[in-house]
């Protein structure tokens, strides 16, 4: 049943009766379908939109991923798995699961944490806090395209304000970007700048939603600041700190314009991430075929992380 | 008392350098977009600008219409936020608080979408709106974008939080789905809404591949095509790429400016609270 029950349709006296029975089945079922109606009536507009835009696509990559095509994205013939056994054999398929579980490792615990140390710390600000809302949230604005130019210039190897502000401290240069080493760091390192201002609003947000009554009554008994933010602050967020951990997975996993933009896949694939290397096969080497198998195999692993977050991670949220 | 104080000034200076962190690529290139291109291109490079050439931003319109590529993009990303407000709120609602056939499974079918990587369906897609004749116009570049399951699910997410003693106030007033969601779901969620708002925006206004893929003539350009075509034409002009830049990203800073009180206003006080 849903939450608006409809238990009033009826007036109380005649539901005793077997008559009134009857007619509160049959009304029972009439505003069942009904609400039925109204509820794909709600969903319509977006099941049409996801029906021509994502479902259909996605049985044309399927369809794509059984055929070998010629340059210019015409069908040239069937070719069976063939496809995905390449992927395999290659190692193309490990290797950038590797590259992008590991991408994934550095920017999603470090950009959560991140996000809500500073929002729980701004949220309680009696002066400036504004200014610092504004600063954490800024980031976001920025397009991976303004961001990652930005970016190239403080990784540069002279002109870049990174290697100098290490040097003014007295440390050795850092090769950000062109060492099969630090490549993925420092690729990291801009994602979660870049994360940061979408993360720390969305935290933020749910901390708001939180009732300060709640704060009020545990400092009446005596409970410390750590206490406070660990027995009620997290709870109270597991739902918005459990989107935030699914939609940063799923985000990682699907990067592209940072590292097209930083190190095309470079140096010595360090940085060939999933996503960079389909781009890679379909639209630089013209294998829309393996493109399309490589892009569905990309889609499993991901929905298998997802299920498995809603499996497990989901039991322990909390919701008001 | 000292402790306290101790404990605040602590608390201030993480936050003074996170903000450091978080500002400083911005600001920096802010300095770099009026410095001369000897200056910024000089080592060491300057941490503050020691010249001031704002006749950048005069060239940079002369390399590209930029103004141009701006007014497009806000046009398209309006358009793309007020259609995903609309289907989102619906779809959210309907997974949120009523019930009907198969929803566990739509449910589901929207979560997985928003796990299909949109390069999975790039290619198709713009097979889709090659065939409608709809390359080079609003339409490609705006109808493909106007139903999110993320939006969708972030609006799931806040429906459900709100308290169960609304639902039942609101059924002893006899308010059906309809009004419920319009008079009391709706203006309850605006954090949640205006979180989305302004997040489909940016990222619409700050999309690459898509518009790059579909549009040819300049008049249909996006602004972040804008700044590659900057960058590729003036590749070691720093100071003319970081004008560019600062212009492409100065319209959604001042969303920012304006949306942040909306973004993390939180649910409004008096109407959940007490």
């Amino acid at each position: 049943m849903s939450e608006l029950d409809n238990r009033w349709s009826l007036p109380a006296g005649t539901s005793r009766t077997s008559a009134g029975r009857r007619l509160r089945t049959v009304s029972l079922k009439r505003l069942k379908v009904r609400e039925n109606m109204l509820a794909y009536a709600f969903l319509a507009p977006s099941l049409l939109l996801f029906g021509v835009f994502m479902f259909y696509p996605l049985l044309r990559s399927v369809y794509l991923s059984l055929y070998s095509t010629d340059p210019a994205g015409r069908v040239a013939s069937f070719v069976g798995l063939q496809n995905f056994t390449a992927l395999f054999s290659s190692g193309l398929f490990l290797d950038g699961i590797r590259v992008t579980a590991l991408f994934a490792l550095l920017t999603v615990p470090a950009g959560m944490l991140l996000a809500l140390v500073l929002a729980a710390l701004t949220h309680n600000l009696l002066r400036g806090k504004r200014l610092f809302q504004f600063a954490f949230s800024l980031p976001m604005v920025l397009s991976v395209g303004s961001a990652a130019v930005i970016w190239k210039f403080l990784f540069h190897p002279s002109l870049g304000m990174l290697n100098y502000g290490l040097e003014m401290a007295g440390l050795a240069p850092v090769p950000w970007l062109t060492s099969p080493k630090w490549a993925l760091f420092s690729i990291s390192l801009m994602t979660v700048w870049m994360n940061l201002g979408f993360n720390y609003i969305v935290i933020s947000s749910g901390m708001q939603g939180i009732p300060d009554d709640m704060y009020e009554s545990a400092k009446i008994d005596g409970a410390g600041p750590v206490a406070m933010f660990r027995q009620i602050t997290i709870p109270l967020l597991s739902p918005t700190l459990f989107f935030v951990m699914v939609v940063s997975i799923i985000g990682a996993f699907q990067s592209f314009g940072q590292i097209n933009i930083l190190t095309q896949g470079g140096p010595m694939d360090s940085t060939n991430v999933f996503v960079y290397s389909i781009y890679r096969e379909a639209f630089v080497n013209f294998r829309f075929g393996t493109g399309s198998a490589q892009a569905l195999l990309l889609f499993v692993v991901i929905m298998l992380l997802t299920l498995v977050q809603f499996k497990w991670v989901e039991k322990k949220v909390h919701y008001q | 008392m000292k402790k306290h104080v101790a404990r605040q000034a602590a608390v201030y200076l993480i936050l003074i350098a996170a903000a450091i962190f978080a500002l400083y690529p911005v600001v920096y290139s802010f300095f770099l977009s009026v410095m001369k291109p000897e200056e910024a291109s000089a080592f060491p490079p300057s941490i503050v600008p020691h010249s001031f050439n704002p006749a950048n931003f005069i060239d940079v319109f002369g390399i590209v219409p930029i103004a141009a590529f701006i007014g497009n993009t806000f046009l398209v990303s309006g358009i793309v936020m007020i259609g995903q407000l609309i289907t989102a709120s619906l779809a959210a609602y309907a997974f949120a608080k009523m019930d009907f056939k198969g929803k566990g499974f739509i449910f589901s079918l929207f979560v997985a979408s928003m796990m299909v990587p949109w390069e999975v369906t790039m290619i198709p897609n713009y097979l889709t709106v090659r065939s409608l004749n709809w390359l080079d116009t609003y339409q490609g570049l705006t109808v493909p974008f106007l139903a999110t399951a993320f939006g969708t699910f972030l609006l799931r997410q806040f429906f459900l939080q709100l308290p169960k003693e609304l639902f039942e106030a609101a059924r002893m007033d006899g308010c059906g789905h309809i009004r419920y969601f319009l008079l009391h779901v709706l203006p309850l969620s605006r954090p949640a809404i205006g979180t989305l708002a302004v997040y489909s925006f940016l990222n619409t206004y700050n999309s690459y591949l898509w518009p790059l893929l579909i549009t040819n003539s300049e008049m249909m350009r996006t602004v972040q095509i804008g700044i590659s075509m900057l960058e590729f034409q003036e590749s070691t002009s720093w100071n003319l790429v970081f004008a560019g830049i600062t212009l492409v990203i100065l319209p959604s800073l001042l969303l920012l400016v304006f949306g942040l009180k909306q973004l993390v206003r939180g649910m409004s006080a008096g109407a959940l609270k007490g």
